[in-house]
């Protein structure tokens, strides 16, 4: 088995833990090996890949990297890949990582497959496993021609620990023309209010139109506090002001797969529930007994979201 | 000079019905009535607006599909769109993203164009790629996800949420990008619009007109497979309770049980 590439999303020198499951899914389709781009602290990157299984570590570092969009780190990957000849290429399916992963396809003549929510070894390469058409059906395919580069969605795999020795390889990128065509002025951080990644958390704790206001949220942020939770909202909250963009989970927000998914004054449109469908567990609190969240969830509480969650949240910080 | 924008919109089954895939593993266009995609509507929109605040502009929107697909050009028309391109060909049923950009590609450089305003997805695969592998094909800058832009001369800026940050784009034209759903609400045809949209002309084209033979294209042309597919079965309702001022302690109890708490 060769190599199976991984790009690594990281922050403030470490790893993002959806690229530690990468990793782990890497070692059942080869021997992974791991690519870090730009960063202020490369080395630490590269022993935490060492420790997660990757037996090489390529590193390249460049200020286009950092200044301009997608094309200084397809260009990159694509100068890795073209040396190392790797049996796959895997990266997170985020909004970023799907558009690395569709211009390096095109750059290896490989294939390319999106929004995984598991990756397999078989007969005839990497299997894929999506959930489509809002979770109705799961999709299995394989690339028949070329390198099969995989984007993956968070939460596939718990990452395992295979401390690995290996070696660092720093890389010089030869940058295409069009690597500094897009200038990425300024960057700003969301603040995360100390609160876990919506996309890496177990549990998330979301408000949706019953929320009933912006203030409304503080209610679900004591019970997602109390859970060691994110806060997501559904769409009508964020289009009503009352929630940032940021946080809101569907089809057009983030797509989350925690192991516990509190909804509170979720309606549960198809919208939302592509976006929250493959969440292991599913609580809801909805004044509404029709609200279609109910047919999803394990376990529903017709009532007022103002009443039961915060006393859900004392039953939690009992604990 | 004429400012030309093309927008490529895509015609997908409603996700209000029950979509379905064809014997041959492709979506089922039959099944459930079709529509323009609703993140292809912001694209219009923004196209738009950036048509109204110029001179001299022409929006086009483009589709690559079966015959019905003609329906999403007219709904763009109807928001008010100049004129629009319909691709379609026997051959190109069951074409993978990267075969439908190769498509687009040829269109859009037929058509001619300073900028390409696409939406950030489609809802039915929902991929989210056409936009980069249109960029890479087109070798022109790609300035993506944009929850807000502008176009000042022939430098266009905007506001990308990205995954982690929110970033500030500078680019020059000619250039492709991609609007969210937060770039601003679509406008909805008015019925002027509607009747309008009848008499705009609607260029059709196939493959030969491209230049591209289908042998890359299609099923057979795919660079992916699909294995299996398998309908999930829907997510059972477990418990449902009415809160009497109980509510709270057997939600507890419940999440107890799961180890939650």
């Amino acid at each position: 088995m060769g190599d199976v590439l991984v790009l690594i999303d990281h922050n403030d020198g470490r790893i993002r833990k959806p690229s530690l499951e990468l990793l782990t899914l890497a070692g059942r389709l080869g021997t992974p090996a791991a690519v870090v781009l730009g960063g202020d602290d490369p080395e630490a990157l590269a022993v935490q890949a060492h420790e997660y299984g990757a037996a090489t570590v390529y590193v390249a570092e460049a200020p286009e990297i950092a200044d301009h969009l997608v094309v200084p780190k397809v260009d990159a990957l694509a100068q890795i890949a073209g040396e190392a000849n790797p049996a796959a290429v895997l990266l997170t399916s985020s909004g970023e990582g799907k558009e690395i992963a569709a211009r390096l396809a095109l750059r290896l003549d490989g294939g390319l497959i999106t929004d995984a929510v598991d990756v397999l070894s078989g007969d005839d390469g990497p299997e894929a496993v999506q959930s489509v058409f809002a979770g109705s059906y799961a999709v299995v395919s394989t690339v028949v021609h070329g390198t099969p580069v995989i984007a993956v969605k968070a939460n596939a795999v718990t990452p395992e620990p295979v401390p690995t020795a290996g070696r660092t390889e720093q890389v010089t990128v030869a940058f295409s023309a069009l690597a500094t065509s897009v200038k990425v002025v300024s960057r700003t951080p969301r603040a995360s209010e100390g609160r876990p990644d919506l996309a890496e958390a177990a549990i998330v704790v979301s408000g949706g139109r019953g929320v009933g206001g912006q203030e409304g949220f503080a209610v679900v942020e004591e019970l997602a506090d109390a859970l060691g939770a994110a806060v997501g909202a559904s769409r009508a909250a964020v289009d009503a002001g009352w929630y940032p963009h940021s946080q809101q989970v569907g089809q057009t927000g983030r797509q989350v797969s925690p192991q516990l998914y509190v909804a509170a004054g979720i309606s549960g449109a198809i919208q939302h529930r592509a976006g929250m469908q493959t969440s292991k567990t599913i609580v809801a609190v909805n004044k509404d007994p029709e609200a279609p969240i109910f047919g999803l969830a394990d376990y529903g509480v017709v009532g007022d979201l103002f009443d039961v969650l915060p006393k859900l949240s004392e039953y939690a910080r009992a604990d | 000079m004429t400012l030309k924008i093309i927008v490529p919109v895509k015609h997908v089954p409603d996700a209000t019905g029950d979509r379905c895939f064809a014997d041959d593993h492709t979506t089922d266009r039959e099944a459930v009535d079709g529509l323009l995609s609703e993140l292809d509507e912001y694209a219009v929109e923004q196209a738009l607006q950036l048509a109204e605040s110029t001179d001299d502009a022409e929006v086009v929107a483009l589709t690559v599909g079966p015959d019905d697909a003609v329906d999403a050009l007219r709904r763009a028309l109807a928001m008010g769109a100049h004129r629009a391109v319909h691709v379609s060909d026997e051959a190109i049923h069951g074409s993978d993203a990267l075969a439908t950009s190769a498509i687009l590609a040829k269109a859009i450089e037929h058509v001619g164009y300073d900028l390409i305003v696409c939406g950030m997805a489609s809802t039915d695969g929902a991929m989210g790629v056409i936009p980069a592998l249109l960029a890479e094909r087109l070798a022109v800058p790609q300035v993506t996800l944009l929850a807000e832009l502008a176009l000042d001369g022939g430098t266009l800026t905007g506001r990308r949420e990205a995954d982690h940050a929110t970033e500030r784009l500078r680019a020059g034209l000619p250039a492709l990008v991609s609007v969210t759903d937060q770039s601003g609400e679509a406008r909805y045809p008015t019925f002027k619009g509607i009747m309008a949209a009848k008499k705009k002309p609607v260029e059709s084209l196939d493959l030969d007109d491209l230049g591209l033979t289908g042998d890359q294209l299609g099923l057979a042309g795919a660079r992916t497979t699909v294995r299996t597919i398998t309908a999930q079965p829907p997510r059972q309702a477990g418990t449902l309770i009415e809160d009497d001022g109980e509510g709270a302690k057997q939600l507890a109890a419940f999440l107890a049980e799961r180890k939650f708490l």
